[in-house]
C-alpha cells in the first residue's frame, strides 16, 4: 500500500509528544514558531516543560545551555535560518564548546520551503553545523526515520542539528529498518555509480535510478541521514564497488552533504565525483515543485549528473 | 523567606576586615599571574574584585571541596576574559592549588585564556560576550520546574550591555519572574578602545533595566559593605531579577592602570609588576 507524503516536521512533533511520555526530562524551547515547527504539539500536552522566549534565537539557544545542565534534554526550535544562522556564536560557544545536551531542530529546510522566498529557505546549515566540534547533522528521509531519529538523538548525549521539512516526503523506510546516527542506509543496490543523497533528493535519486533502468544504468543509491559524523565506510565501499559516486542535498553545493563526501574520497578513495545541489545562489518565491526544477534538484539533474560521473570513470 | 536561611553553613563568614585584606591579595594575585602568564585581562579584573570576593566570601552557598555539589548557588562569568579574577578568587578559596595559577594561559592548563569549565567552581566556559544572562536563566528556569532553591549569578561587563543578546535574556528573565537571577554589571566605564559613552553610551543604564522589568541596584562596587547590602536585598527581593550595577574603577587599586583602556587586555611587566605590588601593601 503507498503511503502518503508527510512532512517530517510532523512526525518530530508527534514523536516528541511521544517522547515526552515516557521521559519527564524532555524539555521545548522555541523561538515563537512552535505552530511551524510541530514542537506546539509538545506544548499543548506539556506546558510545564514547554517555553516560548519569543523572537530571540540567541536567547532560545543560551537558555537552552543552561537548561541542559539541569539534567534536561532540551529541544531549542525554529526555521533552520534562524536557529543557525542567527544564533551561530551561541550555539558555536553554549552549546558545542561546553558540549550540552542540547538538540537543535529545525523546520524548513531547502527550496521546499516554497512561497516565503529566500529569507526562510535554509540552504547552509549543513555547512555551518557540520563544520562545529562535538555537533552532529541530521537529516532525516521521511516521516518514519524521523521518529526514530528524534528518539535516538534524545538517548543520545551532546549536541545534535536536526533538519525537517516542511514540503511532505514521500514514505521511504519501513519501521523495521536499523537507524543508526552515522550509518547510512543502501535504499537500492546498483554496479554503475552510487547517489548519495539526503532528505527530498533521497526520492529524487530513486526516482532517477527508474529512468537510468530503461537505459541500462544500474544505480546504487544510498540515504546518507547522517551528514556528520559521516559514513566513511559507506563512501569508501560504494566508491569501490561502482566506480562514481554523485551526491544530492537541498542545499548549496558547497560546505554541505557533497562537500563532506568529497573529503572522504580524496582522502581514502579517489574516484569521479559530480554534485547536484544549490550552485551558489539564493531561493526565491514559488511552489516547491517549480523551486526544485529551477535550481537543479530534480530526477532529471541527478540523470544528467550520473551520466557525467560514468564518463570520467576509469576502467 | 531570605535565602540566607538556607544552607548558611556553607556560606562564608568571613568580617569585612578579613574581606578587605583578602582584596589586596587577590589584586596582587591577579597581577602576578598575569605577569607569569604574559597576557591577559587586569582591567576589568581589577575592578571587579570586591564583586567576586564577596559573592564568594559573603553571598554564595558554595562548597569548594566539591564544586558540582547540586545545591551550590551558580556564579556565572559573562564577561569571560577577566579570567584572573576568576581563577584567583576560586584558588584562594581553596578549589584549587594557588601554585596553579602560574599555568595560566599556558599550553596544556587547565586555566585557560577565558574562564573555563576544567577549572573547578566554573559553570560555563565563556569569552564571547553576552552569552551569560541567556544561560543564566536557562539554570534559573531548570531549578524551578526541579523546585531547586539555588540562585544563580551572572557577572557580566559593562561594555557587554552594547550585545544585543542581553537585551534578549533580560526580557526572558522578567518575563518569568526569575527572582533567583541576580546579574551584577562591572560598570567601570571603560571598554577596549575608550570610554563606553564616547564609543556608544550605555546611559541611563538604570533606567534601561528597570524600563525591562528588573529590580535594580546601583552602588559602589569596591564597597564590600554595599555589596553586602545589595546581595541581601536581592534575597529578599520577589516576583522580579535583581541587577547590580556596580559603579567601579577599571584597573582598581594600580593609580598607572585606573581609568586606562590600554590595559584593558595587556599584562604588566616585570617592572610595572613591582610598581603595582609596591601601591598594594
Amino acid at each position: 500500500m503507498e503511503l502518503k507524503p508527510i512532512p517530517t516536521r510532523d512526525g518530530f512533533g508527534e514523536e516528541l509528544v511521544a517522547l515526552g511520555k515516557i521521559n519527564p526530562n524532555i524539555v521545548v524551547i522555541s523561538g515563537d514558531l512552535e505552530d511551524a515547527t510541530r514542537a506546539e504539539y509538545f506544548k499543548k500536552e506539556f506546558p510545564g516543560r514547554f517555553f516560548n522566549l519569543g523572537i530571540a534565537e540567541q536567547d532560545v539557544i543560551g537558555t537552552s545551555a543552561g537548561l541542559s545542565t539541569q539534567g534536561y534534554v532540551v529541544f531549542a526550535t525554529s526555521f533552520a535560518v534562524f536557529l543557525t544562522n542567527r544564533a551561530y556564536d551561541m550555539i558555536r560557544l553554549d552549546v558545542c564548546y561546553n558540549n550540552f545536551n542540547v538538540k537543535l531542530v529545525a523546520s524548513h529546510g531547502g527550496v521546499t520551503v516554497g512561497e516565503d522566498g529566500a529569507s526562510a529557505q535554509c540552504l547552509e546549515d549543513f555547512a555551518i553545523m557540520r563544520v562545529l566540534p562535538n555537533m552532529k547533522v541530521i537529516c532525516p528521509v521521511d516521516y518514519i526515520e524521523v521518529k526514530k531519529a528524534t528518539r535516538v538523538i534524545t538517548k543520545t548525549y551532546g549536541p545534535f542539528y536536526m533538519r525537517t521539512s516542511r514540503a511532505p516526503l514521500p514514505i521511504l523506510t519501513k519501521e523495521e529498518d536499523a537507524f543508526v546516527v552515522g550509518k547510512a542506509n543502501i535504499m537500492r543496490a546498483g554496479h554503475d555509480a552510487t547517489v548519495i543523497a539526503c532528505g527530498v533528493m533521497v526520492s529524487e535519486a530513486l526516482s532517477a535510478a527508474e529512468k537510468l533502468k530503461h537505459e541500462g544504468i544500474d544505480l546504487k543509491v544510498v540515504n546518507m541521514h547522517t551528514i556528520k559524523p559521516i559514513d566513511v565506510q559507506m563512501i569508501v565501499n560504494s566508491a569501490r564497488e561502482t566506480g562514481a559516486i554523485v551526491t544530492a542535498e537541498e542545499h548549496q553545493m558547497a560546505g554541505g552533504l557533497g562537500s563532506a563526501v568529497a573529503e572522504v574520497l580524496v582522502q581514502h578513495y579517489p574516484c569521479p565525483l559530480e554534485m547536484v545541489g544549490v550552485k551558489d545562489s539564493f531561493g526565491e518565491s514559488g511552489t516547491p515543485a517549480q523551486l526544485m526544477a529551477h535550481y537543479g534538484l530534480k530526477d532529471v539533474n541527478i540523470v544528467a549528473a550520473v551520466k557525467n560521473v560514468i564518463k570520467r570513470k576509469r576502467i | 523567606m531570605s535565602s540566607k536561611n538556607i544552607d548558611s553553613r556553607f556560606r562564608g563568614n568571613d568580617s569585612i576586615e578579613s574581606l578587605k585584606r583578602k582584596a589586596k591579595t587577590f589584586r596582587r594575585d591577579i597581577l602576578e599571574t598575569l605577569e607569569t602568564a604574559g597576557s591577559g585581562h587586569p582591567g576589568g579584573s581589577l575592578s571587579a574584585v570586591e564583586i567576586f570576593l564577596t559573592l564568594y566570601g559573603y553571598q554564595i552557598n558554595h562548597k569548594p571541596d566539591d564544586p558540582r555539589w547540586e545545591d551550590r548557588d551558580r556564579v556565572i562569568v559573562s564577561k569571560g576574559h577577566v579570567s584572573p579574577v576568576v581563577y584567583v578568587t576560586l584558588a584562594n578559596f581553596g578549589y584549587f592549588p594557588k601554585e596553579e595559577l602560574k599555568t595560566f594561559r599556558k599550553f596544556g592548563a587547565r586555566l585557560q585564556g577565558h574562564v573555563h569549565s576544567k577549572v573547578p567552581g566554573v559553570e560555563f566556559n565563556t569569552g564571547s560576550l553576552g552569552h551569560g544572562l541567556s544561560f543564566a536563566n536557562g539554570i534559573a528556569l531548570g531549578a524551578r520546574m526541579a523546585a531547586k532553591n539555588f540562585k544563580v549569578y551572572c557577572v557580566m561587563g559593562d561594555g557587554e550591555n552594547q550585545e544585543g543578546s542581553v537585551w534578549e535574556a533580560a526580557m526572558t528573565a522578567a518575563h518569568y519572574k526569575l527572582d533567583h537571577v541576580c546579574a551584577i554589571i562591572d560598570y567601570n566605564k571603560v571598554q577596549e578602545n575608550g570610554p563606553t559613552n564616547e564609543i556608544k553610551n550605555l546611559e541611563p543604564l538604570k533606567t534601561k533595566w528597570a524600563a525591562f522589568g528588573w529590580h535594580v541596584l546601583e552602588i559602589d562596587g569596591h564597597s564590600i559593605e554595599a555589596l553586602k547590602a545589595a546581595f541581601d536585598e536581592f534575597s529578599s527581593t520577589r516576583a522580579k531579577p535583581t541587577v547590580i550595577i556596580a559603579n567601579t574603577v577599571k584597573g582598581k587599586g594600580v593609580s598607572f592602570m585606573e581609568g586606562k583602556s590600554a590595559w584593558h587586555g595587556k599584562a604588566p611587566n616585570k617592572e610595572q609588576l613591582a610598581a603595582a605590588l609596591k601601591e598594594l601593601q
